[in-house]
């Protein structure tokens, strides 16, 4: 699996004419997203090259205690991101946090513990942030539907508190709503691979020259350890974050306008 | 009015405030609630249906007391004590699925295993007003009436000893009403239970209680035994 090819930065310089047609069809059709574009190129470009540039250091030290340090930044950062996504679950971040760390931690401890993978920068680092970003997605989607749903079904869910029912019996039909909300669109995506879309790491193997058939099992592996840990991700997040949304005598924090 | 001094207390409410951000839906409530069948009456928005949710402690007041039988509700596992006193809500606010999953969805949480069974969901179908044929019926698509009705039979599940009933009958015709009011009667006659009932119609509090209170604003501006009442 080791193959690299040279990327000048003129080449990288020419992709911005697509760039360009973006900005054009903007002020074309008035939709007033040219600045937006405009940011969205300079920060991937600022954000991207700094990260190669961390990532580099990381593989030329060989250090997991440095591999370990950039995934926690990653977890700490992603935990806020889908924060923002989250506002109508009260106290969403440290559900999150411990999310997005557990998913870290166990999708990367199993691929290495089954031998999928080595334990070195090369691979850990990679994974490891495919893993944490995708888990950021799916935890920010099912916290953000978490939170609709119950403020939606506040009347459904204190008129089964009314009978006795504890909040986690009440707030069931929500989170499990929410978690599938979280995990489908992973799901959805990984059916129609290779049909509808071709995933990153393919592509970036087969431009790198990589053997198709070594750059297809690659992909699967990602694919299936993203299913496990976004489904972790979303698991431990609704199952922490609808904690909040009651006192601890199963009563509703902000009970339902008469 | 006449003095409660020789009646069981179901309820005592002791200089009960509460506020909801910063408005005062309760101030200073101080009421007794008997057994029997007590009406909370009033004009909307007066806090009748707050209070009630302080009975099971759907909430807790900010100042004050709430005793059930004598007892401070905070002292009971709220648990325990909604399963005794179960409260039915305004809105019909049932759960997916049919009628019987929700009455055995009810059962299950007064942790009676055999209840559920389709000679149990028959008989509380019929204690609440509806046949047996209801049982498999989509609990969200019946008429608000009927929803009510489920509602009331799900509550009866759990086995209560005390009904918290929020305008049972508010949003139905005349005869719907009517049909509401005998079930609930019939229900105390039968099954013993006592009933507290939300209501903003004064005629509706003389037709079923035996004990009325009355909220303004936020207070008690008066309580009472009802002599003409038909309550049991």
């Amino acid at each position: 699996m080791t193959s690299s090819i040279e990327v000048s930065l003129s080449e990288v310089a020419g992709s911005l004419a697509l760039v360009a047609i973006a900005i054009g069809v903007s002020l074309w059709r008035r939709t007033d997203l040219e600045q937006d574009i405009g940011i969205a190129v300079v920060r991937s470009f600022i954000q991207l090259t700094a990260i190669g540039f961390v990532i580099q250091a990381i593989f030329d030290e060989d250090s997991l205690a440095l591999v370990a340090l950039l995934i926690a930044v990653m977890i700490v950062f992603g935990a806020l991101t889908a924060r923002g996504r989250a506002r109508k679950v009260p106290g969403a971040f440290w559900p999150l946090l411990i999310a997005l760390a557990l998913a870290g931690v166990a999708t990367l401890g199993l691929v290495v513990g089954l031998g999928i993978f080595e334990p070195e920068p090369r691979y850990l680092v990679p994974v490891g942030g495919m893993v944490i970003g995708n888990a950021m997605t799916a935890a920010a989607v099912a916290l953000n539907r978490l939170g609709d749903d119950m403020h939606d079904s506040a009347h459904r869910i204190e008129a089964t508190l009314a009978l006795g029912a504890t909040s986690r019996e009440a707030a069931m039909p929500v989170v499990r709503r929410a978690l599938r909300s979280g995990t489908i669109a992973l799901i959805d995506s990984t059916k129609t691979t290779g049909l509808i879309f071709f995933p990153g790491t393919m592509v970036g193997m087969l431009l790198a020259g990589a053997d198709p058939i070594d750059a297809v099992r690659l992909q699967l592996i990602l694919l299936w350890v993203l299913l496990g840990s976004v489904a972790i991700a979303a698991l431990v997040a609704t199952s922490l974050a609808y904690r909040n949304f009651f006192t601890p005598a199963h009563q509703l924090r902000e009970p339902p306008e008469p | 009015m006449r003095s409660a001094e020789n009646r069981p207390m179901l309820f005592e409410l002791d200089g009960v405030t509460l506020s909801r951000g910063s408005r005062t839906i309760l101030e200073r409530v101080s009421v007794q609630l008997p057994d029997g069948a007590v009406c909370i009456a009033g004009p909307s928005g007066c806090g009748k249906s707050s209070l009630l949710r302080l009975l099971n402690r759907l909430a807790d007041p900010d100042v004050g007391v709430v005793r059930y039988r004598g007892a401070d509700v905070r002292d009971r596992d709220p648990l325990e004590l909604r399963r005794e006193v179960a409260l039915v809500p305004q809105l019909p606010a049932l759960l997916d699925g049919s009628v019987e999953d929700n009455i055995r969805f009810a059962a299950g949480l007064n942790g009676a295993g055999d209840d559920g069974s389709p000679l149990e969901t028959a008989r509380l179908l019929e204690l609440a007003g509806l046949d047996a044929s209801y049982a498999d019926r989509d609990a969200r698509r019946l008429s608000v009436g009927e929803q009510q009705r489920a509602m009331l039979a799900r509550a009866l599940a759990v086995e209560p000893g005390v009904l918290l009933l929020d305008e049972p009958t508010s949003a139905l015709d005349e005869a719907a009403r009517d049909a509401i009011e005998w079930t609930l009667r019939d229900l105390r006659r039968r099954l013993g239970i006592s009933l507290v009932l939300v209501t903003h119609d004064p005629d509706q509090a003389r037709r079923m209680a035996d004990w009325v209170i009355r909220l303004e604003r936020g207070a008690a501006i008066a309580q009472g035994a009802v002599r003409t009442g038909r309550g049991a």
